[in-house]
């Protein structure tokens, strides 16, 4: 039998008590270690941030350290990645969701690129390094990275499109085919508007693993970026270069310029801060051009 | 009155379940038929078999004949688009597009290539007023589908089927998501929309099937149980399984 | 936009109907008295003719009803009107057939002469008819005072019917020729008397439509 008790009559929940404080805790945790992070890159890396070191090659004579080449190295790698990625992504996530009738088919590709993935990023480089600089003689150079930076990005666009694909109502799609629109009408015009917000969600995504990769860049488009692209684009996207990441990895490991590295861990961030704002800003102009057009 | 859609020994196959077993009917051009029976009787299945709706289902097999004025639905000559543009259809719960009312009424006229601003302002406002939602609409036309209510979504996709000027307007329970006012304002609608259009709805409820159909055609089990005038069903059906269920006495 | 506007003209129809219904009906017994009074034969065979008119009246009344209760499914005021009109016919029915009743009466009649010694019977006719007109417009003006004062006019057809009564007892003390006469025109006072009962059942359902409450009862 319960006891029959007033709904005045409190309780104590010591369990109740203590998993609220273990949860406080934790999520206090995660939020210290966030600024302790970034006020302990800022405080290192600030200091050593000069007009000089953000606009100029680095001079060996006259001993004077500058990463705009790698900047620019980085910018082309995210350009032409995403440039690759992007519609060959969006393109697979939509066949796989919207045409694909085979579920084996569609499972089994749904698990490669669930695997591809987790692999390490190391061994794709040595793949395009095999493959993109070797065997198409595409040479060590920012086309042969953003290449292979594609096929890691890959996995992450087409898993999120789908994703986002996968979440929008089925009954826009019923809606748009029963007053008659074909597949392709109804997919351009009311899926993809749609899903618009996990596509760039899956932009961004890609966007910053772009900038973080440096195993594999050093492998396919060169270690170091000790002067500025040359020659017109085509002649630069060949010529070979280190990114940001890359140029962080070379000084703070190989050259144990710790300041350097936290420096340029200092554009990186800002980098993928100022990113992450310009695609959300984006994403919201959209979100009302949709409603006003 | 004449017939719109006839169909003949229809059978519809989902995989190796047999969801719709000799369904032969008439339905009546500038009347509102309504379809009712339990859950899983087959009548939604049917009316999707009027648009070839179920064509998007992997594993439907039809046979036997769908007649739309005396063309067979269901063969190879035709173009599942151009029968849709004229057997529109209203489904369960509104789902207008995510994008502005105007935008919403103009998406068919575009799909069919009606571009011209002047013909497409014309046919939304057209449109909307037949759907009797132009009066709460027409100063935020610009604004999305989606701040409008319930019942408004559900008007503006009544309105977005007609923008299309389709014959016959099938509804797949189109007021099961909304509140009785609403649910009121659409079978108000109905009783505008049979003069232009022939009307057909599933719906779960009976007492709506009353107010607002002329014909009513009761499915049990994927069949064909009885079909007649709604006063005649309702008053004197001639299955006593048509009286058990629309009496409550069912199973 | 109103949510039942088609359900409303339905309602309103049906009042139309039931005006419609109400003026044939009081026309009838306005006919049949007028017949009785002027002798005139064949007056009174077009009323016993024209009686089935208004039976297919109530018929089509009772059809409109039955169809709306079943395709509208009325609740609250809406319900209470139609069962108040359903009722209402039912009597205006029987009012009807009084008056043929009466026009049958009035074919049997031989000699006139004892016609000027009930003179209240032109007055109950003409307080029934004014009953009949004024519990219709009760029920389609939604007027309980008119519905009352309905209710309370019975009374003084009650009275003339009495005042009737003795003055046919009066002719009867005084002359037993026309016994028949007389027991023909009490019986046409009746019916008149009857038709003003009516008027009153017909008012007790329009109070019953406005208020649910019936002959002091709630029924609903």
């Amino acid at each position: 039998m319960i006891k029959k008790t007033s709904i005045t009559e409190k309780r104590k929940r010591p369990l109740d008590k203590l998993a609220y404080f273990g949860i406080f805790l934790f999520a206090f945790l995660v939020f210290a270690m966030v600024v302790l992070f970034v006020v302990y890159i800022l405080y290192n890396g600030i200091p050593g941030l000069t007009w000089e070191f953000l606009t100029t090659a680095p001079n060996p004579i006259e001993q004077t350290i500058g990463i705009l080449p790698s900047i620019i190295n980085t910018g082309y790698m995210i350009l032409l990645a995403i440039l690759f990625a992007v519609p060959v992504g969006v393109g697979g996530a939509i066949y796989l969701c919207e045409y694909a009738k085979n579920k084996r088919l569609i499972r089994i590709i749904e698990f490669t690129t669930e695997t591809l993935s987790g692999i390490p990023s190391i061994i794709f480089g040595v793949f395009g390094y095999v493959f993109f600089c070797t065997l198409l003689n595409l040479k060590v150079s920012l086309l042969s990275g953003a290449l292979t930076l594609t096929i890691i990005v890959l996995p992450t666009i087409v898993r999120t499109t789908g994703e986002a694909l996968k979440a929008v109502p089925n009954s826009y799609r019923e809606a748009a085919q029963g007053i008659g629109a074909t597949k392709w009408y109804m997919i351009h015009t009311v899926l993809l508007p749609s899903a618009s917000r996990g596509i760039i969600t899956s932009i961004i995504l890609a966007i910053g693993r772009i900038v973080g990769e440096s195993a594999a860049l050093i492998l396919v488009s060169g270690g170091s970026a000790m002067y500025m692209p040359r020659g017109n684009f085509f002649e630069q996207i060949m010529g070979s270069g280190a990114t940001l990441s890359v140029e962080l990895y070379r000084y703070a490991y190989s050259r144990g310029e710790n300041g350097i590295g936290f420096s340029i861990a200092v554009v990186l961030l800002a980098i993928s801060v100022l990113l992450n704002l310009l695609v959300k800003l984006i994403n919201k102009k959209l979100g009302t051009q949709k409603a006003e057009s | 009155m004449a017939n719109k859609i006839i169909t003949k020994d229809l059978n519809l196959y989902y995989g190796t379940h047999h969801a719709l077993k000799d369904v032969s009917i008439e339905i009546k051009e500038h009347c509102v038929t309504g379809l009712i029976g339990p859950s899983g009787c087959g009548k939604s299945t049917f009316l999707k078999t009027l648009n070839r709706m179920n064509d998007t289902i992997p594993g439907v097999r039809v046979t036997g004949n769908v007649l739309l004025d005396d063309e067979e639905v269901y063969q190879n000559a035709v173009d599942v688009t151009q029968l849709r543009k004229k057997v529109g259809m209203v489904f369960q719960s509104p789902n207008p597009f995510p994008m502005s009312i105007y935008d919403n009424v103009a998406y068919g006229l575009r799909i069919h290539g009606i571009k011209k601003r002047i013909i497409v302002d014309e046919i939304v406002e057209k449109s909307l007023r037949g759907a009797a939602i132009w009066d709460e609409v027409k100063d935020r036309l610009k604004k999305s589908a989606l701040s409008l209510s319930g019942g408004q979504q559900q008007r503006l996709c009544i309105a977005r089927t007609l923008a299309v000027q389709p014959d016959v307007i099938l509804m797949d329970e189109p007021t099961s998501a909304l509140d009785p006012i609403s649910t009121m304002k659409i079978e108000e609608l109905m009783s505008e929309l049979k003069k232009n259009y022939t009307v057909v709805i599933v719906t779960h409820n009976m007492q709506q099937a009353a107010r607002i159909s002329d014909y009513t055609a009761f499915f049990l089990l994927g069949e064909l149980v009885e079909y007649g005038e709604t006063s005649q069903i309702f008053s004197m059906p001639k299955d006593k399984r048509t009286e058990d269920y629309i009496t409550g006495r069912f199973g | 936009m109103n949510a039942r506007n088609s359900f409303d003209k339905e309602l309103e129809r049906l009042h139309m109907d039931l005006i419609k219904m109400g003026s044939m009906t009081e026309e009838a017994i306005e006919q049949s008295v007028h017949a009785f009074t002027t002798r005139d034969n064949a007056l009174a065979k077009e009323i016993m003719q024209g009686d089935h008119q208004i039976d297919d009246m109530e018929k089509q009344i009772e059809t409109v009803c039955l169809s709306l209760i079943l395709r509208q499914q009325p609740v609250a005021g809406d319900l209470r009107r139609i069962t108040c009109a359903l009722k209402m016919i039912t009597d205006l029915e029987r009012i009807a057939d009084n008056a043929a009743d009466i026009a049958e009466l009035s074919l049997m009649i031989r000699g006139d002469h004892i016609a000027e010694m009930v003179q209240h019977i032109p007055g109950m006719a003409s307080a029934s008819v004014d009953m009949v007109h004024k519990s219709i417009d009760s029920f389609v003006r939604s007027d309980l005072d008119l519905a009352e004062s309905v209710i309370a006019q019975d009374d003084t057809v009650d009275a003339l019917f009495c005042k009737v009564k003795d003055e046919l007892c009066e002719t009867l003390r005084q002359n037993r020729e026309n016994s028949d006469n007389a027991i023909d025109f009490l019986m046409i006072a009746k019916y008149l008397e009857r038709i003003a009962d009516h008027a009153v059942n017909i008012c007790e359902w329009v109070l019953f439509s406005e208020t649910g409450i019936h002959k002091d009862k709630k029924i609903m």
